[in-house]
């Protein structure tokens, strides 16, 4: 199993039946693909939908029905369709149970960076600060680090999405819990050490007594 | 609702405006055939409030590739690489929005509120120059109003009084714009008799819109 599925499969472990669930796009869009069968998750999708199925394949492919990407999707059975006021009724209000995204970079003050660098790239925020703010639960999952540089940071450098609101990070090497003083390893992944991970990372991690 | 107009009859309504909503969602719900008239109409340098740019051939994002905006208000511009173009070389001044603010500023706009306290966005960028307004030991970000000359809207369908139903996720924004412009026009696929809509149904009522464009329309009683 590659890396990117490893940590989806990783994080569907976290969601437990009933979950209203906000999936991002990119790695954590892979996480409805690994949800155990005796859990049944309400996918809300920000562009106005809860009851999210899956990717369209092209006989099933609606116009009028897409994800936040823009995407070709396919509704459940129960599904229902709001504006997007109420789309953020759901998300700020403290509706959704988990919302799980991807992060340029996290620091030990359960900080994230996902949507600015200056002057690089700046595709906006969509609606990921009112997500981070608004859901019970935050996930953050995400490749450890970019091309080698380590994203679990002492302090974000990057402009912030939000503060204080990252309950936990899966990456490939293990699953970490920002707590002022550092990560909190909470699980390594098989193959995985202490020592890698931490050679990955500019926070100190550690495993809790 | 006004009336329901042929293309020309649309056109001759873009004069002088400054600036206009478009409804939409990654194109999805976007009135092409609205902005194609726009496209063709003489306005230039406008203030657009749109959720996205979508992609450079889709919705809101081709006003963007055709360089008739100024002056963006936005919550994602990340798949129109021209909106991040034209920004990085100062020739748009782009105004990055939380996405549930965005939804409030122009449901306030419509509402008749002066502004929306959220706290979405505090201690970040997106609260640079804005109040900061605490309520109960609470912080908030204060949000102000939005308004549009315009508003271009989609619908799948609507009845002889202008009422509105949007299919699926095609609704996301254009209801809250429906409220929100001096000048609402509402692009449909089809139009019905009164009382053919599902009363309960209805979105968007009927007083909002100014005017319906629908070609299908058009082609039928011709």
């Amino acid at each position: 199993m590659d890396k990117r599925h490893w940590i989806a499969q990783r994080v569907a472990k976290e969601l437990k039946n009933g979950d209203v669930v906000n999936l991002g796009i990119g790695l954590p869009s892979l996480v409805g693909n690994y949800v155990a069968s005796n859990v049944e998750l309400i996918i809300q999708s920000e562009n106005g939908l809860l009851g999210l199925d899956g990717m369209a394949n092209e006989d099933q492919a609606d116009p009028d029905l897409v994800n936040a990407g823009g995407q070709a999707i396919t509704a459940v059975e129960g599904a229902c369709y709001f504006d997007s006021a109420m789309s953020f009724t759901i998300i700020r209000g403290g509706h959704v149970d988990v919302s799980i995204l991807g992060a340029l970079e996290v620091d030990q003050d359960a900080n994230l960076a996902n949507w600015l660098v200056p002057g690089k790239l700046a595709p906006g925020m969509g609606g990921a600060m009112d997500l981070v703010v608004g859901a019970r639960t935050v996930i953050i999952a995400m490749e450890h680090t970019n091309k080698g540089k380590p994203k679990l940071l002492k302090r974000c450098s990057l402009p912030l999405t939000a503060t204080g609101q990252v309950n936990l990070v899966v990456t490939e090497f293990g699953v970490f819990k920002p707590n002022t003083r550092g990560f909190e390893v909470l699980e390594l992944a098989p193959n995985v050490s202490l020592e890698m991970a931490q050679a990955a990372s500019q926070a100190t991690l550690y495993v809790s007594a | 609702m006004k009336g329901i107009l042929d293309k020309q009859q649309v056109a001759d309504l873009f004069i002088d405006q400054h600036s206009v909503m478009v409804g939409g969602f990654m194109a999805n719900g976007a009135p092409e055939l609205l902005i194609d008239i726009l496209l063709d109409s003489k306005l230039r340098d406008l203030h657009l409030i749109s959720t996205d740019t979508a992609m450079p051939d889709k919705g809101s994002g081709r006003l963007i590739t055709a360089k008739r905006i100024k002056r963006l208000t936005a919550s994602h511009i990340g798949l129109n690489p021209n909106t991040g173009k034209q920004m990085f070389a100062e020739e748009l001044d782009v105004e990055l929005v939380p996405q549930g603010s965005l939804a409030e500023r122009i449901r306030c706009g419509g509402a008749g509120l002066g502004g929306v306290l959220t706290p979405t966005g505090l201690g970040t960028l997106a609260a640079e120059n804005k109040r900061v307004i605490e309520v109960e030991g609470q912080q908030f970000l204060l949000e102000l109003p939005l308004r549009a000359d315009i508003a271009l809207i989609k619908a799948s369908k609507a009845d002889e009084r202008g009422n509105l139903f949007y299919a699926k996720t095609t609704r996301n924004f254009n209801p809250l714009m429906a409220t929100a412009a001096t000048l609402v026009i509402a692009q449909v696929d089809e139009i019905v008799a009164k009382g053919q809509l599902e009363a309960e149904s209805i979105a968007t009522p009927g007083i909002f819109v100014d005017y319906l464009y629908c070609p299908a329309h058009q082609n039928q009683k011709e």
